[in-house]
């Protein structure tokens, strides 16, 4: 029997015993790192409009975090780059004619509501950022919707303002979106660079899917939700998103457009509010999907992956009670 | 049984109002506070309906307790708050045909209000006629005092206005006169209240099952 040299060596604790140098710290700021490329198009698209308001949301979020956390006397955790983060994802579904007051009444609405009065980072049930754009989108419904054309310039030029492709898609159906893009190859081209109305970030989906990518390659997300929300959206939009009748939609357009690519890799995907639970997950992206489709293609809304992502938050603890792994040798407790 | 002498009546409306509040500190009766609190105007005429029945049921189920066998005693309070419920809604149909358009139907449910019925039965089935009546006075100023409290802060920041007189001329905040915004003060509301029980009277803040 070895003999320790001094008291610390023979230290019984709990679990956990193995530490990695993954902290909450590192993912947040990896997070905003992997987020970078789709606000660089952002601001290429929409100008110096959609850094001072991407500036404002994270201004607003990391004031409310630190209010709050000021007067309930807790620990401050402005470094951890939850509350940076929140509002980067906030500024980044924000169109870019937005007046200034809403982004800082929507972040304090996502951090301090959302997330501090749950308790803090961990304990919220849903996530900060889409409940922030939920907020200004019920409260401000005109000025939220209010697209600006991408003029990809900083200087000149008046702000026009445009319908969404998806807006488009739903007011006017399929044959005006080829209208205004020419024809379908150089549509979904659009859509795939961002050349579109729409959000500062959600707009260009590769630099999305850049971003996404490079988070799976870090294992900071499991492949498990973006690809069965996306794979969803696309088989449903297939097969009910035509005019003519089933099997005549267009996936790649649903696939593309709206903030689908930003939902499904970054806000779905938030550890707080998704199941942890594998195949949980995958139950998770598919319920996004299918009321992403339903909203889409049958609701008042143009776009349905905010309040999809929303109502499914609800379900995960559900999903992940009814999904929970037996323990090894339990038995089932014997009804009377 | 009758051991109401020990408090004053002032007490007992204090109570209600502070301690007892219906919405703030029991957490009951909260459908009519989302329901109804818009505007002023409308929160102020429900509030008033609710304190009438409840002073009036409180007196009544006092006036009869003697009377009322306690196995059957839920059916029989239910009976006399639908008959004052109905009293009210006639006089209020017939006098004051605008609000009742707006808020006639949640007049007709305060028939289903737990705290009408909860003080019925926690104070009046065991107390005289004048306590019982001062009781339900209490509550139910409580009941309007929050009413009014709530509907104040979701006009002003949902309409701009209070009472109908404009004075903010922002852009208002649309959330507010919808029910998630009805959610969202009252939560806010009975979290300030806690605090300030908290911080100053040393309480534990309100625990309540919640009820409709």
């Amino acid at each position: 029997m070895a003999v320790a040299k001094n008291e610390h060596e023979l230290v019984v604790t709990v679990s956990p015993h193995i530490r990695s140098d993954v902290t909450v710290n590192r993912i947040m700021w990896t997070v905003t790192l992997s987020l970078l490329p789709a606000f660089v198009m952002g601001v290429y698209y929409f100008g110096p409009r959609a850094i001072y308001i991407t500036a404002l949301c994270i201004a607003g979020s990391l004031f409310s975090e630190w209010l709050v956390e000021k007067m309930t006397s807790r620990e401050l955790t402005l470094g951890d780059g939850s509350a940076f983060l929140t509002g980067l994802l906030l500024g980044m579904n924000m169109p870019a004619t937005i007046p200034f007051y809403i982004p800082l009444v929507s972040s304090f609405v996502a951090v301090a509501i959302t997330k501090q009065l749950f308790g803090g980072l961990g304990y919220n049930i849903f996530n900060p950022a889409l409940i922030g754009r939920a907020f200004a989108l019920i409260t401000w419904p005109r000025a939220m919707t209010n697209w600006m054309e991408p003029t990809a310039a900083f200087v000149g030029l008046d702000a026009k303002t445009t319908a969404t492709p998806l807006g488009l898609l739903k007011e006017e159906g399929m044959h005006k979106l080829l209208e205004v893009f020419g024809d379908k190859m150089n549509l979904y081209t659009q859509l795939l660079i961002g050349h579109r109305a729409g959000s500062l970030g959600e707009v260009s989906a590769i630099a999305i899917i850049i971003g996404g990518l490079f988070l799976l390659y870090k294992k900071y997300i499991s492949w498990h939700i973006p690809v069965s929300f996306l794979a969803t959206v696309a088989v449903f939009a297939w097969i009910f998103g035509g005019k003519e009748g089933f099997f005549t939609g267009d996936p790649i357009v649903h696939l593309l457009s709206g903030g689908l690519m930003l939902g499904a890799f970054f806000m779905a995907t938030d550890y707080v509010t998704c199941p942890s639970i594998r195949r949980g997950q995958i139950v998770f992206g598919i319920g996004c999907g299918l009321l992403t489709i339903l909203i889409r293609l049958k609701a008042g809304y143009p776009e349905g992956v905010m309040f999809a992502i929303l109502l499914m938050n609800c379900f995960s603890p559900l999903i992940d009670r009814s999904m929970k792994s037996k323990v090894f040798g339990a038995r089932r407790e014997v009804k009377k | 049984m009758d051991h109401e002498e020990k408090i004053s009546y002032l007490q007992l409306i204090k109570n209600g109002i502070f301690k007892e509040n219906t919405i703030f500190r029991l957490v009951i009766s909260l459908c009519p506070s989302i329901a109804v609190t818009n505007s002023v105007r409308n929160g102020f005429l429900l509030g008033v309906a609710v304190l009438f029945v409840q002073s009036m049921v409180n007196a009544t189920v006092a006036l009869l307790r003697k009377f009322i066998h306690p196995r059957i005693r839920i059916p029989i309070f239910m009976l006399i708050i639908s008959g004052w419920v109905t009293f009210v809604d006639m006089i209020m149909a017939a006098y004051a045909r605008a609000a009742y358009k707006e808020i006639g139907l949640y007049i007709q449910i305060i028939v289903a209000f737990a705290s009408i019925l909860a003080r019925a039965e926690m104070f009046a089935s065991k107390n005289r006629v004048v306590p019982a009546f001062f009781d339900g006075l209490g509550s139910g100023l409580g009941f309007l005092v929050a009413l009014v409290l709530i509907s104040f802060f979701r006009e002003l920041l949902g309409k701009g206005s209070v009472a109908g007189i404009p004075i903010v001329h922002a852009k208002p905040m649309l959330i507010m006169i919808l029910p998630t915004g009805g959610f969202l003060v009252v939560g806010l509301l009975m979290g300030f209240f806690n605090w300030i029980d908290m911080r100053f009277y040393g309480g534990k803040g309100a625990g309540g099952a919640g009820g409709h």
